[in-house]
């Protein structure tokens, strides 16, 4: 079985080897996320990540030749001049056609995007609420998730008292260590208030990411690296911390312990305080944004080597080929652990800040004195 | 750039996916887990409480239940004890009385055969005596036949008579 285990790698890059000695003429079928070629031969690399980085009409699987396969997801939109349009993205055949004057821009400011012309003849976008492919594995994410927490809860509504085994064991193991280790240190005393807001950001997080990391259907969506859905998670952490602080937080935001003159007449540390406030989400949104994205972005690109070295010979290709697979599999781990870490520290620091928000005067003159 | 501005749609549907997850979770999911560790923890904690004081009790019972034996022990053995004694006592008197009574029985046999044997000698005296005078008379017919030797016999038994007198 060892034998095995160490043989399979090592098949897995001849067979790479072999593939894309094969396809050494058409560098443009990558297996993973590969874009139509624009111009025969040459593979964008740019622009192939950033595709898969951004978001998509069709949830795209491969290309096999020149033909793609792929899941048509729904369209929908709200037009100025022509209302309200539901229909699915095949209508544009891959982003070759237009339908009902709708068609997907291939350059300028709205590029990638569903665009009509006005009057005027001017590109310009209509309300977009299309099914994208983030916006469709979220809700793939969200039912899954829904889901298994609805069983798990099942469970300890139908029997609490009972030892809980396999699956339901592993993932009370797993939000018991969340509970415990992160959001009672974090909050503090009024804890159990916010653990269920606090564990369900958790669990969205991780399973959005895991999905993410997930080359086939159901994931590879870069779901938790696209800043809408970060923005929406920082969102919420500061309107619990803002509309659940106590007095002696707002106090200490405009009014702080300082000396007098850093108050009056310039309010320095209130400004200072002010933007805190605002930076402190900020700063939780950009993380996981970036941070997934990167991880995405860096697996993307150590297989995008195989393609973008096929000109330079068979040789040096297929080492390449080995050196790109070694890389993906090492970076695949290393965002596995992200994946993890991530949402650890957005949970982590919305649970610190959501106990700095209920600080209390008394604690306040005990640090003092 | 567009990387970094959020779209309007993904906004939509990430309110819509995230509120409802919230919702649920929120509502029916991570509070039932929570709370059905907490009872289970409670339950856990209880029942510990619960044996320990359960085994507390059985050692005081364990050994209230020696000090019972022990003092029963003791009891017993003071109760054979007494028992032994009064045992004794009752023996050592009926002993006592025994030989009393055997003593009287023997005194009032002792008595019984003096008096018997009184009695008896008593009526050998009589008989010897009613013997001796039916043979002195016969021996006094045969001899008093003659006058003298009435006389000299007369004389002879009144010398008898007086002589062991003075």
């Amino acid at each position: 079985m060892k034998r095995l285990l160490k043989i399979f790698p090592l098949l897995i890059v001849v067979l790479l080897m072999i593939t894309t000695g094969l396809k050494a003429n058409e560098p443009a079928a990558a297996e993973v996320a590969s874009h139509p070629a624009e111009e025969a031969g040459t593979l964008n690399v740019k622009e192939l990540i950033l595709e898969h980085l951004g978001d998509t009409y069709e949830w795209h699987i491969t290309t096999i030749g020149e033909s793609h396969i792929s899941i048509p997801l729904p369209v929908i939109l709200i037009s100025k001049t022509s209302g309200f349009h539901v229909f699915m993205s095949s209508a544009f055949h891959h982003g070759h056609e237009s339908h009902n004057g709708f068609y997907i821009a291939h350059e300028g400011d709205f590029k990638g995007k569903i665009v009509e012309k006005d009057a005027t003849g001017q590109e310009i976008r209509p309300l977009d609420f299309s099914l994208t492919k983030n916006a469709a594995s979220l809700l793939i994410s969200a039912i899954l998730l829904i889901v298994i927490i609805l069983l798990i809860a099942r469970s300890y509504k139908r029997n609490p008292l009972e030892a809980k085994k396999g699956f339901v064991g592993m993932m009370e193991m797993f939000i018991l260590s969340v509970y415990d280790g992160i959001i009672k240190p974090g909050v503090g005393k009024d804890y159990k208030k916010f653990a269920p807001y606090l564990l369900t950001v958790f669990f969205f997080i991780f399973t959005n990411n895991l999905l993410g990391l997930i080359p086939l259907f159901p994931g590879g969506a870069n779901v938790t690296g696209n800043i809408a859905i970060t923005f929406v998670l920082a969102v919420c952490t500061f309107l619990i911390v803002n509309i659940t602080g106590t007095k002696e937080y707002f106090k200490e935001i405009f009014w702080p312990d300082v000396p007098m003159w850093l108050k009056v007449p310039i309010p320095i540390m209130p400004a200072i305080e002010v933007i805190g406030v605002f930076t402190k989400p900020f700063a939780l949104m950009i993380r996981l944004f970036a941070n997934i994205l990167a991880g995405h972005s860096i697996v993307l690109g150590l297989v995008c080597l195989i393609f973008v070295t096929v000109s330079l010979g068979i040789p040096t290709n297929a080492s390449m080929t080995v050196v790109s697979v070694i890389f993906t599999i090492f970076i695949d781990f290393v965002e596995l652990l992200v994946a993890y870490i991530q949402a650890y520290v957005f949970t982590m620091l919305s649970a610190v800040f959501i106990g700095l928000s209920h600080v209390e005067a008394h604690h306040h003159s005990e640090v003092r004195s | 750039m567009s990387l970094l501005t959020p779209e309007l749609g993904l906004l939509f549907w990430m309110l819509v996916a995230f509120g409802a997850v919230v919702f649920v979770l929120v509502k029916f999911g991570f509070p039932i887990i929570l709370s059905g560790v907490e009872k289970r923890k409670n339950y856990i904690d209880e029942s510990l409480l619960i044996a320990k004081q359960a085994r507390e009790e059985l050692a005081r019972v364990k050994a209230d239940s020696q000090a019972l034996i022990d003092q029963t022990r003791r009891e017993q053995s003071e109760i054979l004890a007494e028992a032994a004694k009064s045992r004794d006592m009752i023996i050592g008197g009926a002993k006592e009385k025994a030989t009393e009574e055997a003593a009287k029985i023997m005194e009032a046999a002792r008595e019984q055969i003096a008096l018997e044997k009184e009695d008896a000698i008593r009526q050998i005296r009589r008989e010897v005596a009613t013997l001796s005078v039916e043979i002195s008379e016969k021996v006094l017919r045969e001899k008093l036949d003659r006058k003298n030797s009435q006389m000299d016999m007369i004389d002879r038994l009144l010398d008898e008579i007086n002589i062991p007198k003075s």
